[in-house]
């Protein structure tokens, strides 16, 4: 099926099960223990051997020597695997640098061998007997030091430049020129990466912890030079991604060198302080945001320009990505300049490019408003536009950003901020609040379902697509419902498996409306061929609880697979209304905090998001993905940050410890609304995404509240005390 | 991790010659900190003695009107126990501030003494580190450091102790009572345990080769008002950037220790005799010596002004 013309009337607008806030359909499971997950499936042949993997103790270099000797001779030890002695491997396409490394070392922690035994305390202990020689190399560790050599890019990451930015810029009347920085990130997931590999014959199969199942098939099959049918992936459960498990990672290609060595199944979960180094984060930035405006606060030039490092033939931190669409104004600039450094993997994070990108323009705006005398809700309704701006003709398929803003600030009780900053308090606590749009693309990837119709009259759908904790079995088995007039009871969900058809997987906030499409699209033809089995008319069917009804004629649903099981597969495709019209999402986010005057200490006290995403599956697993998002928001703004050792070239807080992300007691109270609204030009769910769209803007939010209680301005993220303590108002 | 043997003790005297005649040996209480050390193998030992059926997990009270609090009561007991909190608040509120209730209920008072530094070269057995390798160097200087020592610290080691408890012992002059292998008791005030590091950081308190501590004895009461503030990035579930334990006096009066500042917990008397002068006498005679990197000096600013927060609330 191929999406071409905006959607008309469909059988997901009965909205009987759709829009509905069903409860998650494996709820019960993860609950109660028994979904499995990557590290913990039974099914496999024999008993697994365990794995673990050594990282390089260098950043950039050569191993020396590796012995491993005494390590062979450890209890219980079945296979040392290295490069030296692994089959040649080829790379996959999305991997930037070799996921077993030596003898050249491309970064720190880079997976260099990996020690199997029949147990992992055995495989551990060896592990480290594993003697490793490094001649260590010269690195490139620090941004602001290669950021003079960064380079330009083509493509999607190619400067725009619209009307004549340096003119209007220069003669604007009022300018704001800063230069804000985000730290490199990580995705702190709480499910490790982890693998069960095994080979029968030539045949490869995982389980594994992976957002893209297809795309992982195919990398191993790249990696491990098969055709990709003899690849088997399957990931039915995951405990969180946020973009870290897009890619095939070390666990299971060194699960699968173990398991070939040893002759059995290799399980390998990634203990934590090998992450952080091991695999990808979101690379840091810097940015440098110029606005001009009229005094009456209209912008006339936008100008946002980003330096981000990565890997050799790696890939920038796209973070003027909505600046391009965010705001009007005639005169624009974006630039992406991407330099070489030797650190880990940069890649996806959670709205990559939006996320550190509205991190800093609306700061940016924020400074802008203040500048002008304007409340920054105001300035921002000032400045917004139908189309996009770099290209007039192209409209927005749907854009009430507006409405989130107003809406917005009547809840949150906007009007009781002080204008003036440093003005609201509270015993010690200087009070704040702040604003900031909320912005991501949407996305559409094709997505392919199986559904079949049984003759109990239960539909099971089959797809590849992933559910990362973020409803996604929930919500396929609503549309499934929904188009086959259904309880959701009556649908079975089976995910993430690559004997499935391939999905959209989870990933830029495109699974939902994706995935479901697909199944929408599979559904469709089962429609018919129920219909047809019937003896009814397709076209004039009508699917509503559990019966199929054309003119007088009305039969079970179950009656069209009495004969025999009905399968029907398809695919949806995507024609060109995403080029006609913009396709985003929107939002705005409120945030108050609370400032220890004494102390300097930063609490957020209430958050409100407002959220314009298209038609919302089910406000539930929404309002949870959002409410994960701001949380993810506030440890962005206050605490995330890779501590990089410009020395050595290596994240240095890397375990849980040392990387702080927001617990509880961070969280106090948080609100989520959605506009109610359904966008026939992106789907025929008429929905868009609202996982990354939940992330975009929260930190902004956060540091202008922060500014607004103490009257500091701070552009270097994260917002930590030591950063503003020595400038706030003295103490008695 | 190392393989090892493992023992019970049945007296302290036993444990204690079971740890003192074997050099791979050492004690094991709530295992909170040495096993995640072992895993690491930044702590090998080959033998294990397990204390933890010495049946010292009781508080009693002393003769001299203060508290015996065996070496094995938990975080969560000691915190709980209805005299401390009426006695020596701030020994709750800082026992309260650390960890999270499942390690404290694990955690037990001498183990929480001697908890190793969380400096983060120290755990990446890849770097440099005089604590955990003697002689090796100190990846930290120069490194990362905002969250390390600003004070008593050396050119060979610049850790911090992270207790948040042994802060709150020492403002309230605790001693620690041990025993050793051939039975014979002794006690240590609390300033005198902990050693600095010099350049002998992996020396870190002042016990002996299977010296084992029994309990820890807190004076008779000293009334006042007990504070504990302890400083984070994040609300909870985090070691502190800068900690105070402070127990103040309706005339101003008082004293005030210092965590996350230094390899031991921080308490200058000559600082104390200050506190009616307001916060920054204080923190200028407890920090006169600081030497600071430059991503960690804003905590001598931050433990001045969380001391004065404590001295305004006190007046409030
Ligand atoms: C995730 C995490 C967060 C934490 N957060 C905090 C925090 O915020 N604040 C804080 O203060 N602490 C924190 N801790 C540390 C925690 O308080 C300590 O791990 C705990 O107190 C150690 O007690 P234990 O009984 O488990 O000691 P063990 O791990 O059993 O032993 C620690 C050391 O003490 C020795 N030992 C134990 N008992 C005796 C004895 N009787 N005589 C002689 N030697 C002995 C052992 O040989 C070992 O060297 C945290 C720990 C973790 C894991
Ligand atoms: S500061 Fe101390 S603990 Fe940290 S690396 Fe240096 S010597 Fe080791």
């Amino acid at each position: 099926m191929k999406f071409d013309t905006p959607a008309g009337t469909n059988p997901i607008d009965t909205m009987k099960v759709i829009g509905q806030a069903v409860d998650r359909v494996d709820g019960k499971l993860k609950t109660t223990g028994q979904a499995p997950y990557a590290y913990e499936h039974g099914e496999i042949p024999g008993k697994p051997a365990y794995g673990y993997i050594i990282g390089a103790a260098i950043a950039k270099g050569r191993i020396a020597a590796m012995n491993t000797a005494e390590a062979k001779r450890m209890p219980g030890v079945l296979a040392i695997v290295s490069a030296e002695n692994a089959q040649p491997l080829g790379k996959g396409s999305m991997n930037t640098a070799k996921l077993l490394g030596g003898p050249v070392v491309e970064h720190y922690h880079q997976a260099v061998a990996v020690v199997v035994a029949e147990s992992f305390e055995q495989a551990r202990s060896a592990a480290n007997a594993v003697r490793i020689e490094y001649e260590r190399g010269a690195g490139r560790f620090d941004l602001v030091k290669e950021k003079p050599g960064a380079q330009p890019l083509t493509g999607n990451d190619a400067d725009t430049h619209t009307g004549d930015f340096a003119g209007a810029f220069a003669s604007a009347p009022v300018q704001v020129d800063q230069t804000y920085t985000t730290p490199d990130q990580n995705h702190a997931m709480m499910e490790p990466f982890a693998t069960i590999a095994w080979w029968d014959a030539d045949a490869l199969s995982v389980w594994t912890s992976n957002q893209m199942i297809a795309w992982n098939k195919r990398e191993l099959a790249a990696t491990f030079k098969l055709p990709p049918e003899k690849v088997h992936v399957r990931s039915p459960f995951i405990g969180g991604g946020f973009g870290g498990k897009l890619f095939l990672r070390a666990d299971a290609v060194m699960a699968a060198l173990g398991a070939k060595a040893c002759g059995r199944p290799v399980k390998i979960a990634m203990p934590r302080p090998l992450m952080l180094n091991n695999a990808t984060h979101r690379p840091a930035t810097i940015q440098r945001i110029r606005l001009g405006a009229t005094r009456d606060g209209k912008l006339t030039a936008i100008g946002h320009e980003s330096w981000s490092g990565d890997l050799p033939g790696g890939g920038p931190e796209s973070a003027t990505q909505q600046t391009k669409l965010l705001y009007a104004g005639a005169n624009r600039l974006t630039a992406l300049r991407l330099a070489e450094l030797d650190l880990p993997e940069a890649n996806a994070m959670r709205a990559p490019g939006e996320a550190p990108g509205l991190m800093a323009l609306e700061i940016a705006i924020d400074e802008m408003a203040e500048k002008l005398g304007m409340d920054p809700v105001k300035f921002r309704v000032l400045n917004d536009t139908q189309v996009d701006p770099e290209h007039p003709e192209r409209p927005f398929s749907q854009r009430n950003l507006v409405r989130c803003l107003e809406e917005g600030a009547d809840r949150f009780g906007w009007n009781r901020r002080s204008a003036k900053p440093a003005q609201m308090r509270e015993g010690r606590w200087l009070i704040g609040m702040g604003v900031a749009a909320a912005f991501r693309n949407n996305i559409n990837m094709t997505s392919a379902a199986r559904v079949r119709l049984a003759g109990d009259g239960v539909v099971t759908v089959e797809t590849d697509m992933t559910d990362i904790g973020t409803g996604s079995y929930t919500i396929i088995a609503q549309t499934a419902a929904e188009m086959m007039g259904l309880p959701v009871e009556k649908v079975r969900v089976k995910l993430g498996d690559s004997s499935f058809p391939a999905s959209a997987g989870s990933g830029g906030q495109w699974g939902a409306n994706s995935a479901t499409s697909g199944v929408y699209a599979a559904c469709a033809k089962l429609r018919d061929m129920a219909a047809q089995s019937l003896g009814m008319d397709p076209a004039s069917a009508e699917f509503s609880d559990g019966r199929v009804r054309a003119g007088n004629r009305s039969a079970a649903l179950a009656e069209a697979a009495k004969a025999g099981e009905l399968v029907a597969e398809e695919t949806m495709q995507w024609g060109d209304l995403g080029k006609k019209f913009q396709q985003s999402t929107f939002g705005a986010h409120f945030v108050e905090v609370a400032v220890d005057s004494y102390t300097g200490e930063t609490r957020v006290r209430r958050m409100l998001a407002v959220c314009a995403a298209g038609r919302i599956l089910n406000p539930k697993t929404a309002r949870s993905q959002v409410i994960g998002a701001m949380t993810m928001g506030v440890g962005g703004a206050l605490m995330e940050e890779l501590a990089v050792d410009k020395r050595f070239g290596f994240f240095v807080n890397h375990d849980l410890a040392g990387y702080e992300v927001p617990v509880h007691a961070d969280i106090p109270h948080q609100d989520v609304v959605f506009l109610d609204e359904a966008d026939d030009k992106v789907s025929p769910m008429k929905a868009k995404g609202v996982g990354e769209l939940g992330l975009c803007g929260v930190g902004a939010a956060v540091a202008n509240a922060v500014y607004n209680a103490t009257g500091v301005r701070v552009r270097d993220y994260p917002i930590t005390l030591h950063k503003y303590l020595a400038k706030l108002p003295a103490i008695a | 991790m190392k393989a090892f043997t493992y023992e019970r003790a049945r007296t302290p005297a036993a444990a204690a010659a079971a740890v003192a005649g074997n050099k791979g040996a050492k004690f094991i209480a709530g295992g909170t900190n040495l096993l995640d050390l072992m895993k690491l193998e930044i702590e090998t030992p080959t033998h294990l003695v397990d204390v933890q059926d010495l049946g010292l997990d009781r508080i009693e009270e002393t003769k001299e009107g203060g508290l015996r609090i065996g070496t094995l009561v938990s975080n969560t007991a000691l915190a709980a126990d209805r005299r401390v909190r009426k006695d020596y608040g701030v020994l709750t509120r800082a026992i309260v501030a650390g960890a999270s209730g499942q390690l404290r209920n694990k955690a037990t008072t001498g183990g929480n003494l001697l908890q190793r530094t969380r400096c983060p070269y120290f755990y990446d057995t890849n770097q440099a580190c005089n604590k955990r390798k003697p002689g090796s160097g100190c990846a930290a200087i120069g490194g990362f450091s905002r969250q390390l020592g600003v004070i008593g610290t050396s050119d060979s080691c610049i850790a911090t102790h992270p207790s948040d408890m042994a802060i709150a012992l020492r403002v309230l002059d605790a001693a620690v009572e041990t025993v050793d292998a051939s039975g014979k008791a002794r006690s240590i005030v609390i300033g005198e345990f902990h050693r600095l590091p010099g350049n002998t950081p992996h020396l870190e308190n002042v016990l002996q080769p299977g010296e084992l501590i029994t309990a820890v004895t807190l004076p008779k009461p000293i009334g006042g008002r007990h504070f504990y503030h302890k400083v984070r990035d994040r609300a909870s579930y985090a070691f502190a950037l800068v900690s105070v334990a402070a127990v103040l006096n309706e005339d101003g009066s008082g004293r005030a220790a210092f965590g996350g500042v230094a390899p031991r917990p921080w308490r200058v008397e000559a600082a104390d005799a200050q506190m009616r002068s307001g916060a920054g006498a204080v923190a200028k005679t407890a920090f006169a010596e600081a030497r600071p990197t430059h991503e960690n000096a804003f905590k001598v600013a931050l433990a001045e002004r969380t001391l004065a927060a404590l001295i305004a609330e006190n007046r409030a």
